[in-house]
């Protein structure tokens, strides 16, 4: 997979699973991975929510 | 378990369930839609685990799963305690619980006048939010004033104006974790030079040994609010410990390694059981 801000290779854990968060490591940005047929992909991650915490 | 991001918390509990041979399934809160009014319900399982981050997803998903008899921990009444600090500061109050000393007021001048009558420094807080996020140290009048006029323009929720006594502790405070009616790990969220003490500001957790008194704090707050899990947030002033928040939906990411508990193992085994209740 390839940033979509920079296009530097961004590699997913291997446990990873939909709904997480990657982060770019040339430029930082942040992915969430999404399925696609049997493949994860990223999309832009949501920014953080007046609402979000515990 | 529905969530709406997977942090470490979700890929531990993940963990947890593969290890303990629980069938935990997966469910994105997002990419599902809810028959309010129909009865076609889907099977979901003997419990569910909420584990969304956002509060209003989170509520307002507990409130239909549990209202179609779905089992839901945090159950919906708990999770609306939890989720607003002056909700549960009534609670913890009613229960005899030490709390420090809180104010409620709906504008700046009332505010003033609440100052004038607890004294300087205060917290002003937000009624529902984390993380320390918009928490302001009311220092003195002045300071206030900038704050309130701050507030004014604001959405409305800010101006529920919930002011707290600066409690004179030590630059730490405690998180303890309650799964049901147990008291599993505690830690030391130590500032790193901030007055405020959340992890997620960059505090660092410290194992913090369970006293015979922050157990029975911590549950009795815990009860305050309804079985559930929770971190209960504790300072130690000079009057013995105070409870200033219980939290739901909890990170436990720092804490695992500070304490060695398996606190994801732990709440897949209250699950099961409570799922066979």
């Amino acid at each position: 997979m390839n940033c979509l801000e920079c296009d530097a290779k961004i590699s997913a854990p291997k446990d990873a699973l939909p709904g997480e968060i990657v982060t770019c490591p040339d430029c930082g940005a942040s992915f969430e991975l999404y399925k696609e047929g049997e493949n994860l992909q990223i999309r832009p991650a949501q920014v953080e929510g007046e609402d979000w915490g515990e | 378990m529905f969530y709406d991001m997977i942090r470490w918390e979700e890929k531990a509990l993940v963990e947890a369930a593969k290890r303990k041979n629980i069938d935990l399934r997966l469910e994105d809160a997002r990419e599902r839609f809810f028959d309010v009014t129909g009865n076609d319900l889907p099977d979901l399982g003997d419990i569910i685990l909420q584990r969304c981050v956002s509060f209003f997803r989170s509520i307002h998903l507990t409130a239909f799963l549990e209202e179609k008899g779905y089992k839901v921990v945090n159950g919906f009444h708990q999770s609306i305690v939890s989720g607003n600090k002056l909700y549960t500061s009534l609670a913890l109050v009613k229960n005899g619980i030490p709390t420090p000393r809180t104010m409620l007021s709906f504008t700046s001048e009332a505010s003033f006048k609440a100052l004038d009558k607890m004294g300087y420094p205060a917290v002003l807080k937000p009624t529902m939010g984390s993380w320390g996020r918009l928490l302001a140290m009311l220092k003195d009048n002045e300071s206030a004033e900038s704050i309130f006029e701050d507030r004014e323009s604001m959405y409305p929720l800010y101006q529920v104006y919930y002011l707290q006594e600066r409690v004179k502790r030590p630059p730490r405070d405690i998180r303890s974790f309650v799964i049901g009616d147990r008291v599993v790990a505690a830690i030391y969220r130590v500032s790193n030079g901030h007055w405020k003490t959340n992890t997620a500001l960059g505090a660092k957790a410290e194992n913090c040994p369970i006293t015979k008194e922050l157990e029975d704090l911590s549950l009795r707050a815990a009860r305050a609010i309804g079985e559930g899990i929770y971190g209960v947030d504790c300072m130690e002033s000079p009057e013995g410990l105070q409870v200033h928040e219980v939290n739901s939906t909890i990170e436990f990411k720092n804490t695992v390694p500070a304490t060695g508990v398996d606190i994801p193992g732990m709440i897949m085994d209250y699950l099961s059981d409570k799922a066979a209740r």
